[in-house]
């Protein structure tokens, strides 16, 4: 048997994510020992680090399961946080948490209308609102950095604990439980791998396909949101160069968990343990004393040959 | 002879000035198989999709069980009883077989209304078995399985939630012999459910192996009906192409 065959028989494009997990882990556990890679400190701080990125790759794996793509999350990201920063200063602090999921919302909604009603491409959509909203989060404020200073809401979306439990891991776990259960467990979940699998098939069976493309792209926006919040408050400031490098990670943390770029097929589980490898690229690389260039092409490297691996059989 | 379950009468369909079907009138009674046929663009399709619910008919009635109905869109057919198997099977080819018996029908329990996936899977085994659909199982992708066993899904899961007509178009276009040969059994085999089966077939043969009567559509015409005991090929063809032999 060939090795692209034994690939296939076994999916083990479905485990690469895993495999790569524990390769990359193991690798700087070694290499990078002893400038405190494997200290609890340094492995806490990679998961505080990704939870705004796994937040992302949950919303994405819906929406690339449904065949769209969303690629304005990062502009959705900070007008979010700063929605919720501006209000903050001035409105009680429940307003400003819903300002600024609403905003997220607000944005992912306007894709959803765009592609679900107008028929039009996602892809296309979200380039021109990713640019379009990365133009009013430097409106909103002129460039300025707006300071997060309320202790409850950097305490919640930030640096606070719960039963000796960051918050930013909290955020982490109850978005991967709700999206594993919604994407795995619910009729909906069910009604997006079927709409990005055939569309036409899930409307012969009377799902309402336009509908499916407007909630993943508004959960998308929802994401971003709550991304913007947990950038909000670990960052304690808001400004509009948020989620503006999250784009490539959180698409490679996706595919690479095994989501398809063409629909009907993901995982929320994947996507996390794609988010995980992703930022712990990130800090080995950071550890090893790598120039920022030199780590752009290195990780630039990495995701291309993980992607690759991960993609191999639905290009046949 | 007992109520048929679906009557046409007098249906009439015209796009804008072309008139697709011209007065046409057949009755379907359960437990029967009729044929549809004639050339492309005789308006079989159309007819299909008056059926179905997807095109209004411009005049005419449809009466369902003697019950006057009228279709708002494809899901109005479905929730009266009234199933499509398509010629390009409408499956989503990287979900279980047991989801795709249940596409848009999901079976779900308790508070939170999550998927009764155990549910699905038996039923879908129970009813493959039933009608001897040969799959390695209830939860394999249907990408992985013949295109027979697909036709044999697609029909299965008519079966399952029809309650009064199938419409099977064009069933076996895409398969091989052994392949047409099961999918034949297992349609034969759904006469015994007290449904109407409606199909349309290019294969001449086929129709004669299937059907109890044989409707010849003709430029939107309808040339004729035949009880297919006392019929030969030569007669329909006459009938489909319109020139004696």
């Amino acid at each position: 048997m060939s090795p692209t065959a034994i690939f296939r028989k076994y999916e083990l494009q479905n485990y690469v994510v895993y495999l790569g997990f524990i390769a990359i882990f193991l690798f700087f556990a070694v290499t990078l020992h002893d400038a405190g890679f494997t200290s609890t400190r340094n492995l806490t701080n990679i998961l505080l680090q990704t939870a705004p990125a796994t937040i992302l790759a949950i919303g994405l794996v819906f929406a690339l399961s449904a065949g769209e793509i969303d690629l304005s999350f990062g502009s959705a990201v900070a007008v979010s946080a700063l929605s919720a920063a501006v209000v903050m200063q001035v409105l009680p602090m429940p307003l400003a948490i819903l300002a600024g999921l609403g905003a997220g919302l607000a944005v992912g909604a306007f894709n959803g209308l765009l592609v679900a009603w107008l028929r039009l491409p996602s892809f296309l959509v979200t380039l021109a609102t990713l640019g379009l909203f990365a133009g009013v989060a430097r409106t909103m404020t002129n460039l300025r950095s707006i300071p997060v200073t309320n202790d409850f809401f950097t305490g919640v979306f930030g640096s606070g604990k719960l039963f000796g439990v960051p918050s930013l891991v909290w955020w982490t776990v109850i978005g991967v439980v709700i999206g594993h259960l919604v994407y795995r467990h619910t009729r909906f979940g069910a009604h997006v791998l079927a709409t990005g699998d055939n569309a036409r098939a899930a409307q012969v069976s009377g799902i309402k396909v336009p509908r499916v493309r407007f909630m993943v792209l508004t959960i998308c926006g929802g994401c971003a949101g709550l991304a913007g919040l947990l950038y909000a408050g670990r960052l304690q400031s808001a400004t509009y160069t948020l989620g503006e490098s999250d784009l490539m990670i959180v698409i490679a943390a996706v595919i690479v968990g095994g989501t398809a770029l063409n629909g009907g097929k993901g995982s929320i589980i994947g996507a996390l343990i794609g988010s995980l490898l992703m930022g712990m690229l990130n800090n080995g690389l950071i550890l090893m004393g790598l120039q920022v260039s030199d780590q752009m092409i290195v990780r630039g490297l990495i995701i291309l040959v993980a992607v690759a691996a991960s993609l191999r059989d639905t290009t046949r | 002879m007992t109520q048929p379950i679906l009557s046409l009468t007098d249906i009439h369909k015209a796009f804008g000035g072309v008139v697709a079907i011209d007065n046409f009138s057949l009755d379907l009674h359960p437990g029967e198989i009729v044929a549809l046929v004639g050339d492309n663009g005789a308006g079989k399709s159309t007819l299909i999709k008056i059926v179905s619910g997807v095109h209004k008919p411009t005049t005419g009635s449809i009466r369902l069980d003697g019950e006057e109905t009228s279709f708002s869109d494809a899901s109005g057919a479905r929730e009266a009883g009234i199933e499509v198997v398509y010629q390009d099977l409408a499956l989503a080819d990287q979900q279980p077989v047991y989801m795709n018996m249940f596409l848009g029908r999901e079976l779900t329990k308790g508070p939170l209304g999550l998927l009764d996936k155990r549910k699905m899977m038996n039923d879908t085994q129970e009813l493959v078995d039933e009608l001897d659909v040969r799959i390695p199982s209830a939860s394999a992708t249907i990408r992985d399985l013949s295109g027979g066993q697909r036709q044999g899904i697609a029909i299965a899961r008519a079966t399952h939630w029809a309650s009064k007509l199938i419409l099977l178009d064009e069933p076996t276009a895409a398969l091989g012999v052994a392949e047409t040969a099961r999918v034949e059994e297992l349609v034969l085999s759904l006469r015994e459910r007290n449904i109407a089966i409606l199909i349309v077939s290019h294969s001449l043969d086929q129709v004669f192996r299937l059907s109890n009567r044989i409707c010849v559509l003709r430029r939107g015409q309808q040339i004729g009906v035949r009880d297919t005991a006392t019929t030969d090929k030569n007669e329909i063809i006459a009938m489909i192409t319109g020139l004696q032999t």
